[in-house]
């Protein structure tokens, strides 16, 4: 990268290529063509910055300048002030929305203080698609190390005594996980990647093998290398056609150098990498299902034992890891697991990768130390809740997750500490909620989509799951009952105890933790027939308010089921019998008489 | 199963032939041959799960087994523009249902359905991962963000010549 005195990276991660951020790059290339600055400037597509919500991005290294919402157009402005000139270009500068400041660079954004970057620390900073920018960061050379300087075990070792956890959500110990593999005997074993990132609002796995895949393939070698297999398998969702090409590029580039392939490093290690597509099946997340779909299968999930590690895919020996956790290990191996371990609470070490999204001013991907409290991810780092409202919950850990409330904020964030509180780390989504949104509902959402996802192998949550769902739609409709409060919490406790595989054993927590937290808003729609988040709307009525209504008829001509009577000039009023909140009233008044309770 | 029967051309059966070959004839490799096919067809109709289970010499039953339990596969044909609605979490708490009622009531099409002209198709999906953008809407492989209800009208006239 040395020959350019300048660099102008900009973000190809789908969010930001959904705005055009492909063309700002052709738009940047035929300015700096047109001033003949092609040779000392480059344009780079990298992987996601994280900041996804002002998006599309475009960094300037080296001085760290960040400008959001770039529009195509805004190219030639960059070229002109900023190349030439050495002007920032103002208008497309952050600003900080509390302190209304222009904030200059990525140093200084509150989003950016408070991350430690070690998953993602090449995302934004590579071209995903060039090997050498990602060997130009330290890339391979642990690999290198592995095979040149340490045995299978003393790799392992240093693995374990780093701490790293599953990152996809059970949080079970890597190295331990490497060993059981290692003492499995068979003539052949896979390592295989978990990159099944089924989990609604989370997308750290697809960000990372969009902007650094090359750190997941020198992971899987050291794997390989670690438990005696010369076959990786990278198992990725269809739905992620910008990652499996990156990936394509990565493993053929990496086969062409020479670090793929036989005798990689004249170490006479063989290991090469396939990829497997799923299929849109969020149980496949769960490894036995996993390895089932890689065989051609229906994703059902089976009892462990065996685990996969003693009998896997095609019944041999198999270790699953995902995509965050690969990403760790070079940089511990680099670094060391004394370093790594000094990052993170006792129990969890390192970092872990958030998708902030919903109800939130900064929504992107994060990745904070563990032990960060929650205050500082929403507040801090997520700049607060959209539009001035109120925060009132957060969704971790996606579907099997639960809802943590305003007095879990100043909870330090690891795996114990969300289990403690009824919820999970799960792959890292946080989903943050106002005061607009139904509890009840958001309950009611995550069933239908467990509803949808469960197998059907087995009856816990096949059909209880379905009848949680019954249960909650009933209430949201306005026609429950006291008793189905606690049918609802026993169902899902029974759920949990009997299901199969984590998919079921863990779908009830959004009700029990809804339940738990949120009672009151419960018995509101159970008793007083009310959702005070306006969001059920079966528990909404519509009435017309005496002292604003004109009667100019525009609320009757406009309701479609003659629910509205009144005559020209006289007040009109609404028959709750007949009227199905459609709210074509509501939309029609010009004198806001109509309202909604 | 569908309810309309198809009968495959000589060079259709010949490209699932082909696919199959591609793959060497294994069973494990039937949800990558599938995938082929689909994209090949636009769709899976039961006509093309029989050629597939023959050639990878497994029961129809199995292959039907597979192509329903993803919902990556579909047994109807798809419109020219396919629609998918992001219904994932991010895009849920941010509006997506309205966003889909207003395209049900545009095309007047459930989730699932193609329109009669054969222009437009309706389903849902969860997540895609641009949650920033959320609520999400893809059109073929065009991705429209942050779309609101009264924004759908613009959207379908873009694909409408």
């Amino acid at each position: 990268m040395s020959k350019y005195s300048m660099h102008l990276l900009v973000c190809g991660g789908t969010g930001c290529r959904a705005s055009a951020s492909d063309a700002i790059v052709e738009n940047l290339k035929t300015e700096l063509e047109a001033k003949g600055l092609s040779d000392t400037v480059q344009v780079i597509m990298t992987g996601c910055f994280g900041f996804c919500e002002k998006g599309p991005i475009v960094k300037v290294s080296p001085d760290n300048t960040f400008y959001v919402q770039v529009k195509p157009e805004d190219a030639r402005k960059i070229v002109e002030e900023h190349v030439i000139k050495g002007r920032k270009v103002r208008e497309l500068l952050y600003v900080d929305p509390k302190a209304n400041e222009v904030i200059e660079d990525s140093k200084h954004m509150g989003f950016y203080k408070k991350q430690i970057r070690i998953a993602l620390r090449n995302c934004g900073f590579i071209n995903p698609e060039i090997l050498d920018e990602y060997i130009s960061r330290d890339g391979y050379l642990a690999l290198g190390k592995a095979l040149t300087e340490m045995t299978p075990e003393e790799v392992i070792k240093e693995i374990k005594a780093s701490g790293l956890r599953g990152r996809g959500g059970a949080g079970f110990p890597t190295g331990l996980k490497w060993e059981l593999s290692r003492q499995s005997q068979s003539d052949k074993k896979y390592v295989v990647c978990n990159a099944d990132e089924g989990d609604p609002g989370a997308f750290m796995d697809r960000s990372i093998l969009e902007g650094d895949p090359h750190s997941v393939l020198e992971a899987m070698a050291i794997c390989g290398y670690c438990i005696g297999a010369d076959t990786g398998l990278v198992y990725i969702r269809a739905e992620y056609p910008l990652a499996i090409q990156r990936l394509k590029v990565a493993i053929s580039q990496a086969r062409e150098y020479g670090l793929l392939g036989k005798d990689i490093f004249g170490t006479g290690f063989n290991f090469d990498i396939e990829l497997k597509y799923g299929a849109g099946a969020f149980v496949c997340g769960e490894e036995t299902a996993l390895i089932h779909s890689m065989e051609g299968h229906r994703g059902e999930p089976t009892l462990k034992p065996p685990f996969p590690s003693v009998s896997g895919y095609l019944g041999k020996p198999t270790n699953v890891n995902n995509v965050e956790t690969f990403a760790n290990i070079p940089v511990i191996l680099l670094k060391g697991s004394a370093w790594f371990s000094s990052i993170g609470t006792e129990k969890s070490k390192g970092t872990k990768v958030f998708a902030l999204a919903g109800k939130i001013n900064n929504v992107g991907l994060i990745e904070v130390p563990m032990g960060t409290t929650l205050r500082e991810v929403i507040f801090e780092i997520g700049g607060g809740i959209k539009n001035g409202r109120k925060f009132k919950a957060v969704q971790t850990g996606g579907p099997s997750g639960g809802c943590l409330t305003e007095k879990h904020l100043d909870l330090p964030i690891d795996y114990e500490s969300l289990v403690a509180n009824g919820s999970m780390m799960g792959s890292g989504g946080m989903i943050v909620l106002d005061e607009d949104d139904c509890m009840v509902s958001i309950a009611k959402y995550f069933l239908d989509f467990t509803v949808e996802e469960s197998c059907g192998k087995c009856s816990p949550c096949r059909i209880g799951n379905k009848r949680l769902y019954e249960l909650l739609d009933k209430i949201c409709k306005g026609n429950g009952v006291a008793d189905d409060l606690t049918r609802l919490k026993n169902l899902g406790l029974v759920i949990k105890d009997t299901s199969l595989c984590g998919l079921g054993q863990s779908s009830p927590n959004p009700v029990l933790s809804t339940l738990e937290n949120f009672m009151v808003e419960y018995t509101e729609h159970v008793h007083d027939k009310k959702c005070r988040a306006g969001e059920c709307k079966a528990l909404m009525t519509y009435s017309i308010l005496e002292e604003h209504c004109v009667g100019c008829t525009a609320c009757a001509r406009a309701c479609p089921v003659g629910a509205i009577t009144g005559e020209r000039k006289q007040l009109h009023v609404i028959n709750p019998a007949i009227c199905i909140k459609c709210g074509a009233c509501l939309e029609k008044c010009k004198f806001d008489a109509v309202i909604v309770q | 199963m569908s309810s309309v029967k198809i009968e495959l051309r000589k060079d259709q059966i010949e490209k699932i032939h082909e696919i199959c070959k591609s793959f060497n004839y294994e069973g494990g490799e039937l949800i990558n041959v599938l995938h082929k096919c689909q994209h090949e067809f636009g769709y899976l109709p039961a006509e093309i799960q029989e050629v597939v289970a023959e050639q990878l010499k497994l029961s129809v039953a199995k292959v039907y087994g597979v192509v329903t339990f993803y919902s990556f596969f579909s047994m109807i044909p798809k419109g020219k523009f396919p629609i998918s609605i992001c219904t994932g979490t991010a895009c849920y708490v941010r509006g997506a249902e309205n966003v889909l009622a207003e395209f049900k009531k545009q095309l007047k099409i459930e989730v699932g359905e193609t329109s009669a002209d054969g222009k437009f198709s309706l389903s849902c999906l969860r997540c895609v991962g641009a949650c920033g953008l959320a609520p999400v809407v893809l059109v073929g492989e065009k991705t429209f963000g942050r779309v609101a209800p009264d924004g759908v009208k613009a959207i379908l006239a873009e694909f409408e010549q």
